[in-house]
């Protein structure tokens, strides 16, 4: 009996695993400012071994995403946003990595954010 | 004074405040007056994801709670864009909402290049906006090229008046020449078509030198141009364009646009030209330029559907073309074909429709389908004295194109397969050419994108051609960012193409020439093989600042090799022949150009290209006739301050020189039907002034050749049109001294 349920269980996953979408979308906030940072945010997301497509919009601070939920998931491009120094709504990037960017991407200096 | 005074304290205030209570407080002032500090009133201010929100005061003024979980505040107000704010702690905010459409007005400010080269793509394409195309009087896409230096416009014969491109020093049917990507002016076409395509229809204009994409076929050679057409969606709903210069040649266009539907919407362009005076001002007893006749007419048919990804474009279009070349006294109706006088007539009609369907994935926007299927039927009939040449040119061409991604976007790749079908139907002096051509083929073109400094794209084609064989086509671009605003490019591509050589070569008709050729076995084309050649290059652009303004300078190195070539050898004044290359043939061509604004609202482009076109003819390696070595240009605009009526003045100066050429030789005619070995060099000075009344109105007038440049004896056995050494192919620079024309726009 116990047996039964593991196999029904594992079989359960299986049909999960194939209803999984391969071009799943999404689409998250990223906090950044310019053209730069719209180039580092697409870089760092399609790098994403599974990201297909990756498309930042500077005005509304959205990043389209279409990738493939077999091979990545969604806090995975999360963390690999926040690792070039860009918050997500999720992610808060660390100092080290916000220190990276650019000055003129400096997203979290309010005079930064007002010149732009 | 006292308000703001009395605001300062406020805020000075309400800062204490906050510290003690933990609270986010500011101002919201209205962006479009940065200086002013203007309130905003209203507006809506919340924290992120929560209901925690309030409402500025009559002083912009806002108070809101904060805690540590808090993040982001949103600004909104309707006008105005929505913004986000990081806040990390409690403080004090000033923010500058600003209003909708913002953007775009800054957008306008900042004054467009009209003609620009991308630093970022792996193609060496220079794109020409309409704005560009306007600074020359500009009737038909043959002298849409005045103002860019990488195209050559020269004059092949001295009855026509027509123009012909030359890119990479090698003549317009070595370049693929596309209407909206279909490939257009060729075949029949060759000669004339590009006088057939109205400037006003033109919207931009794409030049990329050197290999191209094997997406429009394996045809170009030195390059690809493209003209991209006005379109209903994007075109003003009324249009006309008047023109009139004093060679006597009056223009009128026409465009009305009409939105049918949400998804519908349809053009109706009508161009029409006549020149019906008779100008003869070198006095050899031929006309300067033809008389001539065009009706030109096209429907289109746009259709969008954004939501579910159809996009559709249907063409029509019908063009009638009547031209009288020759001696001024010939009259059509009592001297066709006698010796009375010398003359003659080049009757076109033309039809073709196209029809283009493109489907995005909705759901995939990376991914996509497009159809792509055309059809010309192309009458000339003509004659030059007594040579008649009709040609009848009924052709086919299809393409589907899929184009996605390989894992993400920045591995696509673009596939697909193409058919062609063309029927020749020649009537040359008083022998019959009969051809069918069909090709079919597959293409598959790769480009890599790494998002930063590298590009790449590599195609090829295979394809079969009944008449050719099946052969493969492949060509590679890359671009590298070497430093900041730094590209450079490198490209290297095979071309093949079957050749038309009395369509191609039609100023062989208004001579004594005879005809002949070197005919080898199994050639398919008049005993001669197809034209098949090597194009390699590379070029470096890069952005500066000077004068406190963007400027940019290219250098571009390209060579074309060929493997077989129809040579065209003029060398012997009595004859023309034509043979298939026997030894080596090729073009270097060396170019480097500047853009700058010295000023306010000025534009300098200074260019200088070098060609070295040589071919092994049956009497050795000699310099291609006729072709400039050395040529340097140079073009300066300016534009007063647009005014906000939308009324300002536009001044347009362009100047080229060209180096001494190689006329063929005719050494072996007697003393009298002799040019000289080498042509003098050119200097030619164009210039147009417009004056914008608004956005709706303008007029303009300018000069062409104003420095009254001349070919003098451009005809040789003028006197004698009949005798054995009459030539109107040595043609070097204008025949007609200089033009000034004037013009009107209107739009509503």
């Amino acid at each position: 009996m116990r047996k039964i349920v593991i196999i029904a269980v594992i079989l359960m996953f299986g049909v999960q695993l194939q209803a999984q979408d391969k071009n799943a979308k999404a689409t998250i906030e990223v906090d950044g400012v310019c053209m730069m940072c719209k180039e580092r945010i697409e870089k760092a997301a399609i790098k994403t071994k599974g990201v297909k497509s990756a498309v930042w919009n500077v005005q509304t601070h959205m990043l389209a995403l279409i990738y493939d939920e077999r091979k990545t998931t969604l806090d995975t491009i999360h963390q690999r946003v926040a690792d070039v120094g860009h918050d997500t709504e999720k992610i808060t990037a660390t100092e080290e990595a916000y220190n990276s960017v650019h000055a003129c991407c400096k997203y979290r200096d309010e005079a930064v954010v007002n010149e732009h | 004074m006292h308000y703001h005074r009395f605001l300062l304290l406020a805020v000075y205030l309400y800062v204490q405040i906050i510290q003690a209570q933990e609270k986010v407080t500011g101002v919201i002032y209205e962006g479009s007056e940065p200086d002013k500090n203007v309130p905003l009133s209203g507006a809506n201010i919340y924290w992120e994801g929560t209901q925690t929100g309030t409402i500025t005061d009559f002083n912009g003024a806002f108070e809101l709670p904060y805690k540590n979980e808090y993040r982001k505040l949103i600004v909104s107000y309707v006008g105005y864009k929505t913004d986000t704010l990081s806040v990390t702690e409690p403080g004090f905010i000033r923010h500058w909402l600003l209003p909708e459409g913002t953007l775009d007005e800054v957008v306008i400010q900042n004054r467009k290049q009209t003609s620009f080269r991308s630093y970022l793509e792996a193609q060496n394409v220079t794109n020409v906006s309409s704005a560009e195309l306007l600074k020359a009087a500009c009737c038909n896409l043959a002298e849409s090229f005045e103002t860019n230096p990488s195209i050559d416009v020269n004059f092949p014969d001295a009855l026509t008046g027509n123009r012909q491109i030359k890119m990479l020093g090698l003549t317009s049917p070595y370049t693929l020449i596309a209407i909206e990507n279909i490939p257009s002016i060729r075949g029949a076409s060759q000669s004339y078509g590009l006088s057939f395509i109205p400037g006003t229809w033109v919207e931009s204009i794409q030049i990329s030198k050197g290999a191209g994409s094997v997406i429009n076929g394996y045809e170009s050679i030195a390059g690809q141009i493209n003209a991209e057409l006005q379109k209903p969606t994007t075109d003003d709903a009324f249009f006309v364009n008047a023109y009139a210069g004093n060679d006597g040649r009056y223009e009128l266009n026409n465009h009305l646009n009409f939105k049918l539907n949400e998804k519908w919407y349809t053009g109706l362009y009508l161009h029409g030209n006549l020149r019906d005076a008779k100008m003869d001002s070198n006095d050899d007893g031929f006309l300067d330029m033809p008389l001539a006749k065009q009706f030109n007419l096209m429907n289109r048919w746009q259709y969008m559907d954004a939501q579910n990804g159809f996009v559709g474009f249907l063409n029509i279009r019908y063009l009638t073309d009547q031209k009288q070349i020759g001696q001024v006294d010939f009259n059509l109706d009592t001297d066709k074909f006698t010796t009375n006088a010398w003359g003659g007539e080049i009757n076109t009609n033309r039809a073709e429709a196209s029809l283009k369907l493109g489907y995005v994935f909705p759901e995939i926007p990376y991914q996509s389908i497009g159809v792509q299927a055309a059809y010309s039927d192309h009458k000339q009939e003509s004659y030059y004295g007594f040579n008649v040449y009709d040609i009848h040119h009924k052709s086919f061409y299809s393409n589907v194109i899929f184009s996605s991604i390989i894992g993400d976007s920045r591995h696509n790749f673009k596939t697909g397969i193409s058919f062609s079908s063309d029927y020749y139907d020649e009537q040359v002096r008083n022998t019959d050419y009969l051809r069918i051509e069909n090709s079919i083929g597959g293409f598959f073109e790769y480009s890599f994108d790494n998002l930063g400094n590298l590009n790449l794209i590599a195609g090829v084609r295979l394809d079969h051609h009944n008449q050719i064989g099946t052969f493969v086509t492949p060509r590679v671009h890359a671009r590298y960012t070497l430093w900041d605003k730094a590209a450079l490019k490198g490209s290297f591509g095979r071309g093949v193409r079957a050749p038309s050589i009395f369509a191609e070569n039609q100023q062989l008709f208004s001579s004594a020439r005879t005809i002949s050729f070197v005919t080898t076995a199994g050639g398919r084309f008049y005993g001669l093989d197809a034209e098949d050649a090597w194009n390699y290059g590379i070029s470096f652009l890069q952005g500066f600042r000077i004068f406190n303004r963007d400027a940019d300078i290219t250098f571009d190195f390209y060579r074309t090799d060929f493997v077989n070539q129809i040579v065209v050898d003029w060398e012997d004044p009595q004859q023309v022949l034509f043979y298939n290359l026997d030894g080596s043939s090729y073009a270097n061509s060396f170019q480097t150009e500047i853009n700058l604004s010295p000023a306010e609202r000025v534009d300098v482009r200074l260019s200088y290209r070098l060609f070295d076109v040589q071919t092994d003819y049956l009497s050795g390696r000699l310099q291609k006739p006729l072709t400039p070595k050395h040529r340097f240009f140079a073009n300066a605009a300016y534009e007063t301050k647009l005014s906000e009526k939308g009324s300002q003045w536009k001044f347009d100066v362009t100047y080229n020189w060209l180096s001494d050429q190689r006329f063929p030789s005719t050494l072996s005619n007697p003393e009298a039907f002799r040019v000289s070995e080498r042509t003098p060099h050119l200097n030619t000075l164009n210039a147009q002034i417009t004056r914008v009344f608004s956005p709706k109105f303008e007029i303009y007038v300018g000069g062409e050749n104003i420095t009254n440049v001349r070919q003098n004896n451009p005809i040789v056995g003028a006197d004698d049109p009949f005798g054995p050494y009459f030539d109107t192919s040595l043609v070097y620079g204008p025949i007609f001294g200089s033009m000034y024309y004037a013009g009107l726009r209107w739009k509503m």
